[in-house]
């Protein structure tokens, strides 16, 4: 590799430059590498948001208490003390009018009389160090709070961050895919190069050059070629993501979609990675093509 | 240097010579006749290992063909200097870089070489920039030769050197193999040129072959 970087003046010189293929390697690696910036973007995007969600989610639970009207107070209260004596338990607080009403203002507009609705009272947990025993918990509200009802979140929350994950893991084969269909472009390019290269091949072997000489050649110079389109792809990718507009609690995933601090520095690897295809895709096909033409 | 014992070649079925025997030593010098179609150019592949015999055995340099891998011929092929009938240049390279192309592949530097002695002797000097499609029939030819001992090879191979050029320049050529022969490569030269055969024997020990009816002989008294 070393030599590869430093090269061999004369060696570069010994393959005339060919035209189309040096424009197909340059264009197919860079516009891969503009979509793996996004297919990393997203990659990282779908595992910030899974994050994000598995702990919010397994931080808080909700304790729902649908009581005969008159009993809604006491039995908020006799929750609330039960939750304080409970271990695992940080925090408990019961949500106001004001917090229900933002709750349910997506579906039923800002107008909605909450004061006037048998809506339940509902309670905030949030949990401490290992959490709490649901099960005995569930078993204490059931004797002394019969309206209760604890939802730990487990029944949603899983299918999201399973999605979250499966998204996640989307954008790695994506990362994947692109990687492959640079090899096989590059290799097909490679192939035309050297078909285009016979009677060069030819003289080359008749004065005493190696397969390894005249492989790295062709190698040297589509892994450089790999690498000036995937820098140019990667810097139009990074613009692209870095114009997108910021996240916001509005926003979405969509908003989301980027890099946050040092994950800047994640794009900077596809353009050696996409030289080390090339390099890859480039030897092997000038040592199966040189072996075959022997 | 290079032995070639019961060699045979076919192909496409056919068989273009059998029970061939050559053997290339240091100093020697032959000349390999024989009409059209005989065989001259296969038997040259043969002996610095482009190909391969069907049949006998083919050493290079005391290693048989058939047992060495593609890097090894290459390696034996830097011992061989071969000039080409149609001599074979990178065209995009000028006339300089060709000359010197088998230091180059072999991982050693043109300079500090006798490349510029080289492009003298061959007389060559003016031409060095230009690129080998620039170049006359004779002056191809003094390329192709200067690129072949480049390597200072123990042999030297020539598959119709004076083909394309004529009788002066050709009586050149002969002159440069001659003092190769002298400083004691061994020299084989396919050629049909008579004249060339003639004047190469007035000036050295020179052994003339004949590929004929799928044999090589020695040829006649007449040459």
């Amino acid at each position: 590799m070393a030599a590869l970087l430093a090269g061999d003046k004369m060696a570069d010189r010994a393959v005339p430059p060919t035209g189309f293929t040096a424009r197909l390697t340059v264009f197919t690696a860079a516009a891969m590498a503009f979509l793996a910036v996004f297919a990393l973007a997203l990659s990282l995007a779908t595992g910030r948001l899974a994050d994000r969600w598995a702990e919010e989610l397994a931080r808080t639970s909700t304790l729902r208490i649908s009581a005969p009207e008159g009993q809604q107070e006491a039995q908020t209260r006799a929750a609330l003390s039960v939750l304080e004596t409970t271990p695992g338990i940080s925090a408990a607080r019961a949500l106001s009018e004001e917090e229900t009403r933002a709750l349910l203002e997506p579906w039923f507009g800002p107008d909605l009389p909450v004061e006037t609705l048998p809506i339940p009272q509902l309670i905030e947990i949030v949990e401490a160090g290992e959490g709490y025993d649901a099960t005995g918990l569930r078993a204490r509200l059931q004797a002394e709070v019969p309206g209760a009802v604890l939802d730990d979140h487990t029944r949603w929350r899983e299918p999201l961050v399973d999605a979250a994950g499966r998204l996640r893991a989307l954008g790695v084969f994506a990362l994947l895919l692109i990687a492959g269909s640079t090899g096989a472009m590059i290799t097909l390019a490679a192939q035309a190069a050297l078909a285009a290269n016979e009677q060069v091949i030819r003289v080359l072997r008749l004065v005493g050059a190696q397969d390894s000489y005249i492989a790295r050649a062709f190698v040297r110079r589509f892994t450089l070629r790999a690498l000036t389109g995937a820098l140019a792809g990667t810097a139009a990718g990074m613009l692209g993501i870095f114009l997108l507009p910021e996240a916001d609690a509005a926003g979405g995933f969509l908003t989301g979609l980027g890099f946050r601090g040092a994950g800047w520095l994640l794009p900077l690897l596809i353009p050696p990675l996409a030289a080390l295809v090339a390099f890859a895709a480039t030897r092997s096909a000038a040592l199966r093509v040189l072996r075959a033409a022997s | 240097m290079i032995e070639l014992e019961n060699v045979a070649y076919s192909y496409g079925g056919g068989e273009l010579f059998s029970d061939l025997d050559l053997s290339l030593q240091p100093g020697s010098f032959h000349f390999l006749t024989g009409p059209s179609g005989a065989g001259k150019t296969t038997l040259l592949k043969l002996c610095y290992g482009e190909l391969v015999a069907t049949a006998g055995d083919v050493r290079l340099f005391g290693d048989d063909v058939r047992g060495m891998d593609r890097d090894k011929v290459a390696l034996a092929r830097r011992r061989i200097g071969v000039v080409h009938q149609d001599c074979r240049f990178l065209d995009h390279l000028p006339v300089a870089e060709n000359i010197a192309l088998p230091l180059t592949v072999s991982g050693r530097s043109s300079e500090g070489s006798d490349i510029d002695d080289l492009m003298a002797w061959v007389g060559l000097t003016r031409q060095a920039d230009q690129l080998p499609p620039e170049l006359s029939g004779g002056e191809r030819q003094r390329a192709a030769l200067a690129r072949a001992v480049i390597m200072s090879p123990e042999v030297i191979i020539a598959d119709e050197p004076t083909g394309n050029i004529d009788w002066e320049m050709s009586q050149r050529l002969l002159a440069l193999l001659v003092e190769l022969n002298r400083m004691g490569k061994a020299v084989l030269i396919a050629t049909h040129d008579l004249t060339l055969i003639r004047a190469a024997k007035a000036q050295v020990q020179a052994r003339v072959l004949r590929l004929k009816d799928r044999r090589l002989v020695a040829a006649g008294a007449d040459l």
